[in-house]
């Protein structure tokens, strides 16, 4: 393997890692406010297809980005209703996102599965791109990869040193003193999960205008599953998911990079590997119970009403 | 607003058997507006998803053909959704179930023999058992989200499936078809009504009912399991052994979704092929709630599930619609009973008037 081939694999894991980092960072706010949101695969997956539909049709590529939040936020706004104002069961709520956001996808893009795309292209930064190997490890990637990037510090600055991320935090940990205290709990919980649902809308359309600028059934492949282990295993710290983000990026990546090599194993077994990766990591992280327990929000999935606490 | 969540003294027990008719009716309601939208005539169209199917005795076979998986893996899931262990992977069980039951009718070929079945049958139990096993053994041992490791393994499943039929078990005369040889008649469930595919499959199903009856409402485990979802601390502070609990609540739902597993290979598809259920494992869990974990509930929700399944294959012939139109509805029958749940705890009561 030559140096080539190593920033080629860096850059791609990079990439892969994207979609996670959106999702996840999303659902990190989502938790953080006390709400557990297992719909992020269905969100993810319509996304996708209203991102890809939307840019096929209006040729505006970005439009079709802005639609994927516009489609994943509409998504949540359905489990926020139910979960929230009705304060029906969020497990079984989210899995009904999933199994509906599944369906719906494949309903929406029946006509699209033979459409091509030209796909959000790379930025091509005049001689800083052309710098050699640090211009395309640094500067060879679409505006969404940076706009991933650039998600994180933000975060990080309004969950931990802003004033509306101490209120999600407080409400996290305890929905009752923060109602106490005068703050909106519900109209905060809204507001944390449609702001899940657009990152995990964004994460899906990334997938289909720029990882694979096509649309297939099910094309998310579990990725908004994944975005949920990255939370655990991030111990709702950002810093960590975007971490686990590349991680999993490379975990995806090195499948196609081991059949290269000339490694004789079947190609199912290879894709096995994220989801086998997961499982692992899900299993060192929550081997000891009490970082789980110290660091998860502690209403994390209880529903909230004022007048039965 | 212009209603108010008050609530209630007492939860309604009325609501609680009327909330999943509120919600089928809802559903359809919803269902008349998407075809409306859709250019179809609203009356045509729920013909042709609603009656259509079932309108002959081959169709009346065919829900009790699609029912029979759900109600079992369903019923399967409800004892450990009881007692708050969130099986979501009985897919991957499923698949594994059917891998394992492929696996001894494909070894026994040329056997022709009562015993094939049978051992089919178990080698699909145990593989649903072993899948769930793996969740059981992470959780009980290392705290790891059921939720999240059952899920993973049904992609891992799938993919095990996926290499099998492209690989070392592909019908070597099968045009390159990802699919094993077609099981010979000893490997197949007998038809139990002439003139329809229904197998002898359905059997078992209602066994699974009575069992699961017969446990929820007379034995001490299933009660001590119903206080632990319902009450954690409680059931901790009576000593009832958890880790017994979440193993329990595991592998029954595996156990079914592996027989329901076999119960497809040796029934209506007669091979192992892809795909192999159309997300059965998934839409069990909403029959499972929308039968409100209790087994006539589940019944009764398996044969409105199938006949959305149905619906959206006939949809799709007569109207063009795609048969994924059905994972819709499913969704919005969830929905709306989780929304309408919320009147067994609360009453709605109009704001203007009065100064709330």
């Amino acid at each position: 393997m030559n140096a080539d081939t190593v920033i080629l694999i860096l850059v791609a894991t990079i990439t892969a890692g994207v979609p996670l980092i959106f999702a996840a960072l999303g659902e990190l706010v989502v938790e953080k406010s006390g709400v557990l949101n297992l719909g992020v695969e269905g969100m993810m997956i319509v996304g996708a297809i209203s991102g890809f539909m939307v840019a096929a049709e209006s040729g505006q590529l970005w439009l079709g980005v802005l639609a994927g939040a516009g489609a994943g936020m509409l998504m949540a706004l359905i489990f926020a209703f139910i979960t929230l104002t009705l304060m029906a069961n969020q497990v079984a709520t989210g899995l009904a996102l999933t199994i509906f956001g599944i369906g719906l996808s494949a309903y929406m893009g029946q006509a699209y599965s033979s459409v091509a795309l030209e796909g959000i292209k790379s930025l091509h930064i005049s001689l800083l791109s052309d710098l050699p190997v640090l211009g395309q490890l640094l500067f060879s990637y679409d505006p969404l990869v940076y706009l991933a990037l650039l998600l994180f510090p933000l975060l990080v600055w309004f969950l931990y040193h802003s004033r509306g991320g101490l209120i999600v935090r407080a409400i996290g940990e305890s929905p009752t003193s923060a109602h106490a205290l005068g703050y909106p709990v519900i109209r905060i919980r809204y507001l944390a999960v449609l702001f899940g649902g657009a990152m995990a809308g964004i994460g899906g359309a990334y997938l289909s205008l720029a990882y694979t600028p096509l649309w297939s059934e099910g094309m998310t492949a579990g990725r908004g599953w994944i975005a949920l282990a990255l939370v655990v295993f991030a111990t709702w710290r950002p810093g960590r998911v975007l971490l686990g983000a590349f991680l999993f990026g490379g975990v995806t990546i090195a499948q196609f990079h081991v059949q290269g090599l000339g490694v004789d194993i079947p190609s199912q077994f290879l894709s096995m590997l994220p989801y086998l990766a997961t499982i692992a990591v899900l299993v060192l992280i929550s081997r000891n119970a009490k970082t789980i327990r110290l660091n998860a929000p502690a209403s994390l999935g209880q529903a909230f009403h004022r007048e039965v606490h | 607003m212009l209603f108010k969540l008050q609530p209630r003294p007492q939860p309604s027990q009325r609501m609680v058997w009327l909330s999943p008719l509120l919600a089928i009716a809802l559903m359809l309601l919803v269902g008349m507006v998407i075809f409306t939208l859709l250019g179809q005539s609203p009356i045509k169209a729920f013909h042709a998803f609603f009656i259509e199917p079932i309108n002959d005795m081959y169709g009346l076979g065919e829900l009790l053909i699609k029912a029979s998986p759900l109600a079992l893996i369903a019923l399967g899931l409800s004892v450990g959704f009881r007692a708050n262990v969130w099986n979501i992977g009985a897919e991957g069980q499923l698949t594994i179930g059917a891998i394992a039951a492929g696996g001894v009718a494909l070894w026994f070929y040329e056997t022709e023999s009562l015993w094939v079945l049978p051992l089919m049958l178990m080698a699909g139990a145990l593989g649903g058992m072993l899948w769930a096993a793996i969740p059981a053994l992470l959780r009980t041992r290392f705290h790891t989200s059921e939720i999240l490791v059952s899920l993973m393994l049904v992609y891992v499943a799938q993919l095990l499936l996926s290499w099998l039929v492209h690989g070392p078990w592909r019908d070597p005369d099968g045009f390159g078809f990802p699919q094993s040889r077609q099981f010979t008649e000893s490997a197949i469930l007998p038809i139990m009504l002439e003139g329809t595919r229904t197998h002898a499959g359905i059997w078992l199903t209602l066994i699974a009912l009575v069992m699961v009856f017969v446990f929820m409402r007379w034995s001490v485990v299933a009660f001590q399991m119903r206080v632990a979802g319902l009450a954690p601390r409680a059931a901790d502070y009576a000593g009832f052994n958890a880790k017994r609990t979440i193993w329990i609540g595991l592998l029954t739902g595996g156990a079914a979704a592996g027989i329901a597993g076999m119960n497809e290979i040796a029934g209506p598809i007669g091979q192992l092929s892809m795909p192999l259920s159309p997300g059965y494992g998934f839409a069990a869990i909403i029959v499972a709630f929308v039968g409100r974990l209790h087994p006539i509930g589940i019944l009764l929700a398996s044969l409105l599930m199938a006949l959305l399944y149905l619906g959206g294959e006939s949809a799709q012939m007569q109207l063009a619609l795609p048969a994924a139109v059905s994972g819709v509805f499913q969704g919005l029958l969830l929905f709306f009973l989780l929304a309408t749940d919320v009147l067994i705890h609360f009453r709605l009561t109009p704001t203007w008037g009065s100064k709330a």
